[in-house]
């Protein structure tokens, strides 16, 4: 099969955030970059199925859009066995899901693709849209199933499961499609060392992205508002009934 | 002007998130010199039925789409429907609830007629022709205002950060039909299969009673399940520690990668408060921790804490719960 696999690089969650002198984003100094936590699964879901497919012709390929690093998540993607990467390029990388969908749409649309899937994360941790697979899906005209736990694909047909608030999803689907990833469908893999070395050969090319106009723009970014936590009402079980006393006469919350 | 509220079903029933919708339409449509408010309900025969429901939040009139393939979600009809909806009125704003189904409806439908959609709200201001919106973002270490110029704006709105209001309104129902043919669509849900037992859902309930690594085993859930028991009204949370042990089943963990919650009251008992967990519940509205660590960084959060053994504690507190609500 062919499959796109959209990446994009985000800074760490781990990292202690602050914000940038700009007050419209946090500061980008010292943080460490990787592939979003979802697009992990992604590339490993597409890695699989080639896998078990075995032997015919397939070929992945990883596309980020971003500042010049976002090479660097492409190299990794090819060191994991992605074929080849395509970087569109960009200085900055605009908050609004829908202008990041028409440059990726741009790429994937263009003739003579012949993508069989589409695969993105279910959601980018740096901006937790969730909107860039659907609005990509809708502005190719493409079937788009989002948030897929659990796939299988058969005859150009595809099924997948959704997780929604206590219940199971199940969706069937058409090839070609694009699909956003859940966590846990596949847990991404270690570059190998062979791995590494083969990505070194591997094609990137690097285009300009053709961004379309934002119509979401951040106007201010803070940090959450300190929670005026850290009361200790107490230690051990003595402190239960102050505890309840507070909850229902304080927060009333009983 | 007016203002859209998409509502949404499971099992014919409205879901609380409808009547967020609707209430934050309500709100929008007054901050933006006032205006009706109008529902999309979509569903199977006889779902009309519901409207006078969303007419208590305040919904003006009532869309209603019923076709017999449309019992179930149908992302590709439900899509074209809205969308077609929202171009056929002038609308100030559009709102759905960001539950699992409206995260996979807005953007479909933002993406169809290309316009911008703040996902996830958790706040958000109106005027004239600036929406202001608040989501969180880096996994909640940081919150972005974000701005939309222009009507329609869209935003999906987290459930459980703006409660319903009731603002009882003189509702009137009109029939539309689906903008596609079901038969049409090329994506189907074929099942929906109910996990576990029918309990109160994670994104819905008030309280929730989350237990961790601290818990020991499997089997110690049962303090967390009877706490929750005791409020009534609590669901039960897990961390991902718990979940991949298998404690408790993947589609209770609360995070980063599981789900984003809201309530009244968290209670988490025996949770050291990794940040990913933390990404999950830190707007909720009041903490509590229960942990032996005092320095553990749930207890940095909490509005109320108590250090000590969990396993002396929660049972403690469950049975003054139980007083507490046997009095009222
Ligand atoms: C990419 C990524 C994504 C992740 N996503 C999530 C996510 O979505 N959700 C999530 O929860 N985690 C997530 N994690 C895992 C997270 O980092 C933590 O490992 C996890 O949340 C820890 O769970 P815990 O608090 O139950 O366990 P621990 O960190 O082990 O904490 C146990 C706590 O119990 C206390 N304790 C022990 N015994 C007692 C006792 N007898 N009485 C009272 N207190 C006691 C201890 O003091 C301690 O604070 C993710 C991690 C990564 C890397
Ligand atoms: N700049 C980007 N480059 C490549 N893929 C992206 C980019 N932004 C978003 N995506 C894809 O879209 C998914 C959802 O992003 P979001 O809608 O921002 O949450 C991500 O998990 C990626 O798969």
């Amino acid at each position: 099969m062919k499959i796109a696999v959209c990446l994009k690089r985000v800074p760490d969650t781990e990292s202690r955030f602050t914000i940038a002198p700009d007050r419209v984003s946090v500061d980008t100094a010292g943080l460490k970059f990787d592939m979003s936590d979802f697009d992990g699964y992604a590339l490993e879901l597409a890695l699989r199925l080639n896998e078990q497919q075995g032997g015919g012709p397939g070929e992945i390929v990883v596309l980020s859009l971003g500042p010049e690093g976002t090479q660097e998540t492409l190299r990794k993607a090819l060191s994991m066995g992605a074929d080849r990467g395509i970087h569109l390029a960009c200085e900055v990388v605009p908050f609004d899901g829908l202008a990041i969908a028409e440059a990726l749409a741009a790429e994937l649309g263009a003739g003579g693709q012949n993508y069989d899937l589409i695969l993105m994360g279910r959601n980018a941790t740096d901006t937790g849209n969730a909107t860039v697979g659907p609005m990509t899906a809708a502005i190719l005209g493409w079937p788009c199933v989002t948030a897929v736990s659990w796939l299988e694909l058969k005859e150009g047909k595809g099924t997948a499961h959704r997780e929604l608030e206590g219940f199971t999803e199940t969706v069937e689907f058409r090839l070609p499609a694009l699909l956003t990833i859940d966590e846990g469908i596949a847990r991404p893999r270690l570059p190998s060392l062979k791995g590494i070395m083969a990505a070194k050969k591997k094609p990137v090319d690097s285009r300009p992205a053709a961004l379309g106009e934002p119509r979401v723009t951040v106007q201010a970014m803070e940090l959450p508002p300190e929670r005026t936590g850290g009361r200790i009402v107490g230690e051990g079980p003595e402190a239960v009934p102050e505890l309840a006393r507070l909850l229902r006469d304080e927060a009333k919350v009983l | 002007m007016n203002c859209l509220a998409v509502a949404e079903l499971r099992n014919g029933a409205l879901r609380k998130v409808s009547f967020e919708v609707v209430t934050a339409a309500r709100r929008a449509a007054n901050a933006a010199g006032g205006g009706e408010v109008h529902a999309l309900l979509i569903g199977g025969p006889g779902i009309g039925g519901r409207a006078t429901e969303l007419g208590r939040y305040g919904a003006d009139v009532v869309a209603v789409v019923e076709h017999p393939a449309l019992e179930r979600y149908n992302p590709e009809v439900f899509a074209a429907t809205a969308a077609a909806y929202l171009r056929a009125h002038p609308f100030r704003c559009g709102f759905f609830p960001a539950s699992a189904q409206g995260r996979d409806l807005a953007p479909r439908v933002a993406g169809a007629l290309r316009l911008g959609l703040a996902a996830d709200v958790v706040d958000f201001e109106v005027s004239a022709d600036v929406l202001l919106a608040r989501h969180p973002v880096y996994i909640g270490k940081a919150m972005a205002t974000l701005r939309l110029a222009g009507s329609p704006a869209l935003v999906s709105l987290r459930p459980g950060a703006i409660g319903p209001v009731e603002a009882p309104a003189a509702m009137r129902v009109e029939r539309t039909e689906p903008a596609l043919d079901p038969g049409a669509a090329r994506v189907a849900v074929t099942d929906l299969a109910e996990r576990a037992a029918a309990k109160l859902d994670l994104g819905e309930a008030p309280i929730i009673v989350s237990g961790g690594r601290g818990l020991k085993a499997a089997a110690n859930f049962r303090l967390v399940e009877e706490l929750a028991a005791a409020f009534g009204n609590a669901a039960v949370g897990a961390t991902r520690a718990v979940t991949d042990d298998g404690w408790r089943p993947a589609t209770d963990q609360i995070g980063q990668t599981g789900r984003l919650v809201s309530p009244q009251l968290y209670v988490a008992v025996g949770i050291s408060g990794a940040i990913q967990h933390l990404a999950g519940m830190r707007t909720s509205k009041v903490i509590v921790a229960i942990n032996r660590d005092k320095d553990a960084p749930i207890m940095k959060l909490a509005d109320y804490a108590i250090v000590g053994d969990l396993f002396e504690i929660v049972p403690r507190l469950t049975e003054e719960i139980r007083k507490v609500r046997a009095g009222q």
